[in-house]
């Protein structure tokens, strides 16, 4: 029995007409909401060597923590070894270095991952990012049919937003819908793929703006694993959903009912699903980096619970919260606890796990929720109509004319500009800006990390069999020029001959080339 | 673009009367580029000339587009944490090649870390949530300094 906290009982939900857990799931995937089961609170973490993350790995888990979240650094997420040209001056400071299979080896040291469920985020590189993982367990004798979690896969919203791309759009799709394939077959409890809008949002786009690329990127997707064999049915139930949460607490709600709708609706109308998982909008939820502020930086544990209890409200089924002093540095770990402690507060304090989909019925809330899917479909049409009846050519055509980033782009600086106008009120950056005490307590990364990584690199070099390093490479090199190929089985023959990440990616890159964008402002 | 230009009576003018100009680059892996192209727009706004480079340069890079298109001052931006080992580098390639360009820096930049970047010769430091006219007059300021300077 279910109470309030002065002890009223409570029903799972309230409302006759539509029901949560019901076709279209506006009001919720399941009809016993968080009372079966809270969302994962999942806590994304990474910087330095993997020694370090390890050990923040197990920070989180003891602190009650039910997840791993697993940051990279920018030249592993854009393919490059920590002794790259270019990886100087940034290994391991915005997340965590993985060069080789050896550095896998050390992240997940001492975690049972037949046990915890990962999230990786990383993107052009995933399929070696999941290679490695299979690899590591695999080592510690946790087969790959045992492994649960995410890795992000979504590669289309690279090019639109957040920039991390390596190779051109189409052999870039084929990596993802190789991935998908190897974990249909191979991995069933593997979420293949998070779509994912968050990082749309943080380029500035509106709610509207992330709701619809994102689950254009997800039809996308649905269209290239059909047309590379799949029954939808297959891979469909394991695909997922990120989105943001920020600051407009009714119309983020409206936001997350809308997506549960639209992706029903069109994956049963459109593409002919028919299990009901194939239906079912599941997303993991972060709170808007961006709209953190650096000014007066305690505000944001306030902005940061909020932005929490609408996603709690919309029913994510896992969340991240931001750390308070995000906007001025990488997350100290009381920062990080505060933000895992703000979602339990909301967890078990404020009864909002309590009944699902509490506002649903309520005019605003459904009001604004057909908003959202009515601006939704006006940019569905335009993507549809690029790409002739097709969302995949449709997406690949806004990519390649610059209607995404110029969307995001006039976006964010009609945002700006309305901030800067006073027309729309920060607090503490355009208002109430008195008492802004520094923020002095911020976790820096010592240049010794690259000395560590760099040596860490040279070491795996010098023990691994290079001859065996060849070959595997080769070996990928001749698949990937044959598009049928899964590359996914050659890429972890690679991984395990301790090829480099960077070593992979090149011998792709001669096969794939290499995309490079074309600047618009 | 849809947004109709911000009231500038009189555009930022370095001291001999052309339009500032100025290269905008994020440097190395860094892909965070919305503050770097509200940037862009916030200073053509304020009538300045922006030669935008966009993601992925190297020091070099950005040395070459400064010559090649005779830039009054550059603007990184930078979000992750690289800035104390890339934005001295920078302004060493600049000094290496005989430039007299400022270096300003937007993004995300620790207070403490501001003094040793300054010390390592980078002009200015425009911190988070930054006014559009906070982000001109640095810009302007720091290319006027350099035009004394000489």
């Amino acid at each position: 029995m279910v109470e309030s906290m002065s002890g009223i009982p409570l029903d799972p939900y309230y409302g006759d007409e539509l029901k949560p857990g019901e076709y279209p799931y506006t009001r919720g995937l399941y009809s016993t909401g968080y009372r079966s089961k809270l969302w994962t609170m999942r806590m994304f973490a990474g910087f330095g060597t993997a020694t370090d993350t390890n050990a923040r790995f197990h920070a989180l888990l003891r602190a009650g923590g039910t997840g791993l979240s697993t940051a990279f650094d920018m030249p592993t997420l854009m393919g490059r070894d920590s002794d790259h040209e270019w990886a100087i001056g940034e290994v391991g400071r915005a997340g965590v270095a993985v060069d080789t299979l050896a550095d896998m080896e050390d992240l997940f040291a001492g975690i049972d991952l037949g046990d915890v469920t990962t999230s990786m985020t990383i993107n052009g590189p995933a399929a070696i990012a999941m290679a490695m993982y299979v690899a590591v367990a695999e080592k510690n004798g946790v087969g790959r049919a045992e492994l649960g979690g995410t890795i992000q896969n979504d590669i289309l919203k690279e090019y639109q937003a957040q920039k991390e791309y390596i190779f051109p759009p189409r052999p870039s799709v084929r990596l993802v819908t190789d991935l998908i394939r190897f974990t249909t077959a191979e991995m069933p409890r593997w979420h293949p793929v998070s779509i994912s809008g968050y990082h749309i949002r943080e380029a500035g786009s509106t709610a509207a703006q992330e709701l619809a690329f994102t689950l254009a990127n997800g039809f996308a997707y649905v269209e290239a694993a059909a047309a590379a064999g799949l029954d939808v049915d297959d891979f469909a139930p394991r695909l997922s959903f990120f989105f943001n949460a920020h600051s407009d607490f009714f119309e983020e709600i409206g936001k997350y009912r809308a997506a549960r709708r639209i992706w029903a609706t069109w994956m049963r109308d459109r593409y002919g699903a028919a299990n009901p998982k194939s239906l079912m909008c599941r997303f993991h939820t972060q709170t808007a980096g961006v709209s953190l502020t650096a000014q007066q930086p305690e505000n944001n544990i306030a902005r940061v619970a909020l932005q929490a209890l609408s996603a709690v409200l919309g029913g994510t089924q896992s969340l991240h919260t931001d750390s308070y002093d995000e906007a001025l540095a990488l997350p100290t770990e009381k920062a990080a606890r505060i933000a895992l402690r703000t979602q339990q507060i909301v967890a078990h304090e404020t009864g909002a796990a309590s009944v699902v989909d509490p506002l649903g019925g309520a005019p605003f809330v459904e009001w604004i929720t057909g908003e959202m899917e009515r601006q939704a479909n006006e940019i569905f049409d335009h993507i549809d109509q690029l790409g002739n009846g097709s969302m995949l050519e449709g997406v690949y055509g806004g990519i390649e004319d610059g209607y995404f980033v110029g969307e995001i782009a006039d976006a964010a600086y009609r945002f700006e500009r309305e901030v800067n106008a006073g027309r729309r009120i920060i607090v503490g950056v355009n208002e109430f800006i008195e008492g802004d005490d520094q923020e002095s307590n911020l976790l820096s990364i010592g240049r010794e990390t690259e000395d560590l990584q760099l040596k860490r690199l040279e070491q795996v070099r010098g023990d691994r069999d290079d001859d065996a390093v060849r070959a595997s490479l080769a070996a990928l090199v001749e698949s990937a020029a044959q598009p049928d190929v899964n590359l996914m089985p050659p890429i972890i023959d690679a991984v395990q001959t301790y090829a480099t990440e960077g070593e992979i990616v090149a011998a792709l890159e001669t096969v794939f080339g290499t995309y490079v964008e074309t600047a618009v402002v | 673009m849809s947004e109709p230009p911000a009231d500038t009576s009189f555009p930022p003018e370095t001291d001999f009367g052309a339009p500032i100009r100025v290269v905008l680059a994020k440097l190395g892996l860094d892909g965070h580029d919305r503050g770097l192209k509200i940037v862009a727009r916030t200073l053509r706004d304020a009538g300045m000339e922006v030669i935008y480079l966009g993601l992925r340069q190297t020091a070099d890079s950005i040395v070459a587009a400064c010559e090649q298109e005779d830039a009054d001052v550059i603007g990184l931006s930078m979000h992750n944490a690289g800035h104390l080992t890339l934005a001295p580098r920078m302004v060493q390639a600049v000094d290496h090649a005989g430039l007299d360009v400022p270096v300003v820096i937007g993004g995300i930049v620790p207070a403490d870390d501001v003094a040793t970047l300054i010390d390592s010769g980078v002009a200015a430091v425009i911190g988070p949530g930054a006014s559009a006219d906070e982000v001109v007059s640095a810009v302007k300021a720091a290319v006027d300094r350099q035009t004394d300077a000489q």
